[in-house]
């Protein structure tokens, strides 16, 4: 049986790992190679890794911290953040990512999902989707939760599922960093209307919180960032809380 | 020497991160050639058949791939290095390398496609070299799966939704659907049997 997936997210910029709350107030959370390790060690999933600046000469950063951490850890990673083009996945790729996070550029050039999933495969296309909640319904945004796009999020998750994402990574503005839970009803939303993978993010605060967005909120993995990086629980603590109610994990 | 096939679409930086782990040597095989050089192959393939096999017939690895397949030396193929080893995919209708009787076919289940994570295999009849690894979880990406012919060949399932043919073996020819680099600890130990399967590949580790 199919395992639901815990993925430690590492927001890099300048070689660190930051973290903020709703897309601001960055605050520094250490090396990422260390943590990745540690991640990996306690039995995470996989890994994402979101170049949060994604300038030049933060993606050159990013190669060498792909290229370092695929070298030494063999679970699958993730890499988004300012991914414009071909060459930039490539790049990527090349480095050792298994798959890249595109969520700018996919709203501003949707060919570009077709263009990636059929030169690379749709197994390394993961579609990002950062959402705010509405009155009726969720909006997409970009740039860093600063820029409303019109897009309804459940739509343009079915659009770009029909472009070839091999994956969704759906994260709530409004709950980012705030860890007070998912935002479950967006979730659950998108994923009953994609047949792809769906990864929750934005909002773990406990292992309860998890729980619900694997259950009720019907997500295939669940993306967490404040709860490991704080130190108050492990990967492997989450993971076998999660075991103890009944959801699959990799133990 | 471990032949690791690059027929320039496949994602070879983690097979070869994880030989170098095991500190198995190994080398890239580009040109038929270059198949001479070798005792046994691992064949990492991502993507569709259609582009792959044509991206090996352009380098004439098609021919090469399918007498070194026969000449019965180790091969290990990986995803689409296991798919291409049947006749056809009906992803693109592409013929593939034709050497176990089979097709390729879209994975029926009503779970969700592509089938993404990780996942645990049981170990069937063929799977002698699986044998220590039943029960472990790999971690598996991909919409198509194999459909042999012959069931003696079956070396593992995996169950989502339904079970589907996660592992072929047939003599020296070993084929998973999931991805051993990327499998941690249980991945490494995959490729560690393999790699020990070809006693050259011993003695050059040491």
């Amino acid at each position: 049986m199919l395992a639901k997936r815990i993925l430690p997210c590492l927001d890099v910029a300048a070689g660190r790992v930051v973290k903020g709350r709703r897309f601001q107030s960055l605050r520094d959370q250490g090396d990422p190679v260390l943590l990745a390790r540690r991640y990996a060690d306690e039995g995470a999933d996989e890994l994402v890794f979101l170049d949060i600046e994604a300038s030049l000469q933060g993606r050159g950063t990013m190669v060498d911290l792909v290229s370092r951490v695929a070298r030494e850890l063999f679970i699958p990673l993730t890499v988004g953040g300012g991914i414009r083009s071909e060459s930039d996945i490539r790049l990527l790729l090349r480095a050792g990512a298994d798959k890249v996070a595109i969520q700018s550029a996919a709203v501003g050039d949707p060919e570009l999902v077709q263009l990636a999933a059929t030169s690379f495969g749709s197994q390394c296309v993961v579609v990002a989707i950062d959402a705010r909640r509405h009155q009726q319904g969720w909006e997409v945004f970009t740039h860093g939760a600063r820029r409303p796009t019109g897009l309804d999020a459940v739509s343009w998750a079915h659009e770009v599922e029909r472009r070839g994402a091999g994956e969704l990574l759906v994260t709530s503005i409004d709950q980012d960093g705030v860890r007070g839970g998912y935002d479950v009803e967006l979730t659950r939303a998108i994923s009953d209307t994609v047949q792809i993978p769906v990864i929750a993010s934005g909002g773990a605060g406990t292992p309860d919180d998890l729980l619900e967005v694997l259950t009720v909120g019907h997500a295939d993995a669940a993306l967490a960032a404040s709860i490991f990086h704080s130190g108050d629980w492990t990967v492997a603590a989450v993971k076998e809380r999660l075991h103890a109610q009944g959801v699959a994990v990799r133990l | 020497m471990i032949g690791v096939i690059d027929y320039g679409g496949g994602n070879l930086a983690s097979v070869g991160h994880a030989l170098d782990r095991l500190g198995v040597e190994w080398a890239l095989v580009r040109r038929a050639r270059d198949l001479d050089r070798v005792q046994s192959v691992v064949f990492p393939g991502v993507g569709s058949a259609g582009a792959a096999m044509s991206r090996l017939r352009a380098a004439g690895l098609d021919v090469a791939l399918a007498g070194y397949l026969r000449s019965g030396r180790p091969y290990l193929g990986i995803c689409l290095g296991l798919q291409l080893l049947f006749e056809e995919s009906s992803e693109d209708g592409s013929p593939c390398l034709g050497v176990l009787a089979g097709r390729v076919v879209r994975l029926v289940t009503p779970e969700k496609v592509p089938h993404v994570g990780w996942n645990t295999i049981e170990v069937a009849a063929a799977g002698g070299a699986l044998e220590g690894l039943a029960g472990e979880a790999f971690y598996f990406t991909h919409s198509y799966v194999v459909q042999p012919v012959s069931p003696q060949v079956v070396a593992a399932r995996t169950i989502h939704g339904l079970p589907f043919v996660s592992a072929v073996a047939a003599g020296p020819i070993l084929g998973v659907q999931f991805h051993p680099e990327r499998s941690g600890g249980a991945g490494l130990r995959l490729l560690a049997i393999f790699s020990a399967s070809n006693p050259r590949a011993l003695a050059d580790a040491g």
